[in-house]
């Protein structure tokens, strides 16, 4: 018998972890003498109160649903995969070795061979610690933070000394060619009222379609299956024929590829060059938005578009409340991950008791 | 090569060095208590700020090393909450107190200081001042020695010379104390230290809180020592060099003096030297950036001596019931 009803796992739960984390941020914001339920406003207006707002909101969840969805997967698998920074500048790089390389005559063409080339950078990025993890047992977690500061040591250098347009002293690549512009949401749907120059572009339809990708394969699928299985427990997937090594490294495979696809949305869609840091912290705030998403394809959506809405709306506040500061985002940022995934119990005890007393008086 | 750059490389190093050693020795007595740590960058920090603040508002560098000392303990005590009284996971936890340090640290100093995330300039006594050792300048003359004594031996600040003492330090608590046998047990059966009936939780608290004091010790080198003050994201992955030097150590404490030496040096190599040439080939200073991040990956590939962690490392402990 559960001990509680599987919407107060899925919805009630984290809705108080939330809650508390924003009280906690909101008792910041009262610190420095600011009003928390202005600074709310502003927030909740700045990010949907407008096209403009939205455009911007859904843009950043584009970003978080790719980085969400691979650290998803590989919780699916009990590997925690924090490598989501290092994997998605690599595939930037492949988005740049793509649109760079080849003289695009439409868009669409591009974007597929952008998304191939991203997921596999990506993938391949996350294949050593895989391979690491599978073979000779190295904390995964410690191998990809270790990828993820090679990553960006890579590539400072290949931007400064091979990518770097002659002449030029701004270590970025040279700005991709009209074929591999993608369009932005103004363009395949003006009628929504999304204004000409908003990031919000076609890879938030691929991020939609990734989301159903994760939904099918972890659960209508063997290997799914198989992932899910290893997941809960190891030596039970064993003992049914499952091969650990097999699993590790597909599920991390995906899950480096899903975070390198990132690239098709900030470095092709909206930068249309490969600039110096193109993840901006999007791979570490994949961690929060699976943990809030309870790793199910669904909640990584909604809780993207959370996160979207928290960045957009922190940089109106810290535009009109020049008190509060832009890292105040990574205070709430910081916060929901504590309170979702590492003060988890602190919530789902209580909770859980309280289900428990409702169900012997019933 | 002359031997005057040899000598500042080497000097630099040390100073480079230090930070990583506490950090590093901090990450020691949490991981080999079994308590995974990979929020030391986040303590690092919040300790920079909370130590640069203090000293600037008292004059005085030592009250701004208890104020480091103490924000970071308090970050180490919500680091023990999470993962040992909720029993939430150490890594989660980890990249919480990172993120909340790195918001924290610049939220508030733009709203005490508005300087854009930084604490005012620290001068005089709200810094920890270079120690002349005895003698150091009457042997300065002295040919080769002479200069090993007065340049690189002498002349560094006291949490230097802290940091350096920490070492054997450590090193005899943790193999020949009880405490230390106590600690090195929870980390590795704690099933085995509650039948003894010994406290796994106080003893896992203790351990989380001496890695938070040392945390504090080395975020305050940072700022009012190293630096004069504190700047929005100084701590730029020193905690994360740490817990890899920390691996690199096998987690012993000498082995971890000779890493964090390594990777001062490669540090500073790295700054003193923008090209630099091995066997006719160029070395990229990205390179020598990321050489102790590689050097891990191939410490952890187990190709150059296997490192294995404290075997209940990570896993929070249940008591049956």
């Amino acid at each position: 018998m559960d001990k509680m009803p599987k919407w107060a796992d899925v919805a009630l739960i984290p809705f108080i972890n939330l809650l508390l984390a924003l009280i906690v941020s909101g008792l910041v914001v009262l610190y420095i003498g600011e009003s928390p339920v202005e600074a709310m406003t502003i927030m909740v207006r700045g990010a949907v109160g407008s096209a403009y707002g939205w455009g911007y909101t859904l843009y950043y969840a584009t970003n978080f649903i790719f980085t969400g969805l691979a650290v998803a997967v590989a919780f699916h698998a009990r590997m925690f995969n924090i490598g989501g920074e290092g994997q998605a500048a690599l595939g930037g790089l492949g988005v740049a070795v793509v649109c760079l390389s080849v003289g695009w005559p439409h868009w669409s063409m591009a974007l597929i061979a952008a998304v191939l080339g991203s997921a596999a950078f990506g993938a391949a990025w996350a294949a050593v610690p895989a391979y690491l993890q599978a073979k000779r047992g190295s904390h995964i977690v410690i191998t990809t933070i270790m990828f993820n500061f090679i990553a960006s040591a890579l590539l400072v250098y290949l931007l400064v000394n091979v990518f770097r347009v002659p002449g030029s002293m701004a270590p970025e690549t040279a700005r991709f060619a009209e074929g591999a512009h993608l369009p932005n949401a103004h363009a395949i749907a003006p009628w929504l009222g999304f204004p000409r120059s908003t990031p919000l572009n076609v890879s938030f339809l691929v991020a939609l379609v990734a989301c159903l990708f994760v939904w099918l394969l972890i659960w209508r699928t063997r290997l799914g299956y198989e992932i899910r299985a290893f997941g809960e427990s190891e030596t039970a997937a064993v003992y049914a024929g499952i091969n650990p090594v097999r699993i590790i490294m597909i599920s991390m495979l995906i899950s480096g590829g899903l975070a390198g696809m990132m690239a098709i949305n900030s470095v092709m869609g909206e930068a249309e060059r490969l600039v110096l840091d193109p993840v901006q912290g999007a791979g570490f705030v994949g961690i929060a938005v699976a943990l809030m998403g309870r790793s199910h394809p669904i909640g990584v959506l909604l809780a993207a578009v959370l996160f979207g809405m928290l960045y957009q709306g922190g940089a109106e506040l810290a535009f009109d409340m020049p008190g509060v500061s832009r890292e105040m985002l990574l205070v709430i940022q910081a916060l929901v991950i504590l309170f979702t995934g590492a003060l988890d119990n602190m919530v789902r005890s209580p909770v859980q008791r309280m289900f428990l007393a409702m169900r012997k008086e019933g | 090569m002359s031997f005057d750059i040899v000598l500042q490389l080497l000097d630099s190093s040390v100073r480079l060095a230090t930070p990583l050693l506490l950090a590093c020795l901090a990450g020691l007595y949490s991981e080999r208590a079994g308590i995974f740590d990979i929020g030391l960058e986040g303590k690092l920090l919040i300790s920079a700020f909370f130590s640069a603040a203090a000293a600037y508002s008292t004059g005085s560098a030592w009250l701004g090393l208890l104020a480091g000392m103490a924000s970071a303990m308090v970050f180490a005590a919500l680091h023990g909450v999470a993962s040992i009284t909720f029993r939430g996971n150490q890594l989660i936890s980890g990249v919480a107190i990172n993120f909340l340090a790195s918001g924290m640290t610049v939220v508030v100093s733009v709203s005490w200081y508005q300087l854009g995330g930084r604490t005012p300039q620290l001068e005089g006594a709200s810094r920890f001042q270079d120690l002349t050792l005895p003698l150091a300048e009457s042997l300065s003359g002295v040919p080769i020695l002479g200069p090993i004594y007065s340049e690189l031996i002498s002349g560094h600040s006291a949490l230097v010379y802290l940091a350096l003492l920490m070492v054997p330090l450590t090193w005899w608590v943790l193999n020949r104390t009880r405490f230390g046998l106590r600690l090195r047990a929870v980390g590795e059966n704690p099933a085995a230290v509650d039948t003894a009936g010994i406290s796994v939780v106080r003893l896992r608290f203790t351990a989380v809180l001496i890695c938070g004091a040392l945390c504090g010790i080395a975020g305050t080198y940072l700022a009012t020592s190293l630096s004069a003050g504190f700047i929005k994201e100084m701590s730029a992955g020193r905690g994360f060099i740490a817990l890899a030097a920390l691996i690199f150590a096998k987690w012993r404490p000498w082995y971890a003096l000779m890493a964090c030496l390594l990777f001062g040096f490669l540090d500073a190599t790295g700054s003193i030297f923008q090209n630099i040439e091995i066997l006719g080939f160029g070395v990229p200073v990205q390179f020598m950036q990321a050489l102790p991040y590689i050097l891990t990956v191939v410490i952890l590939a187990g190709f150059v001596g296997k490192a294995i962690p404290p075997r209940a490392g990570g896993e929070p402990y249940v008591k049956e019931r």
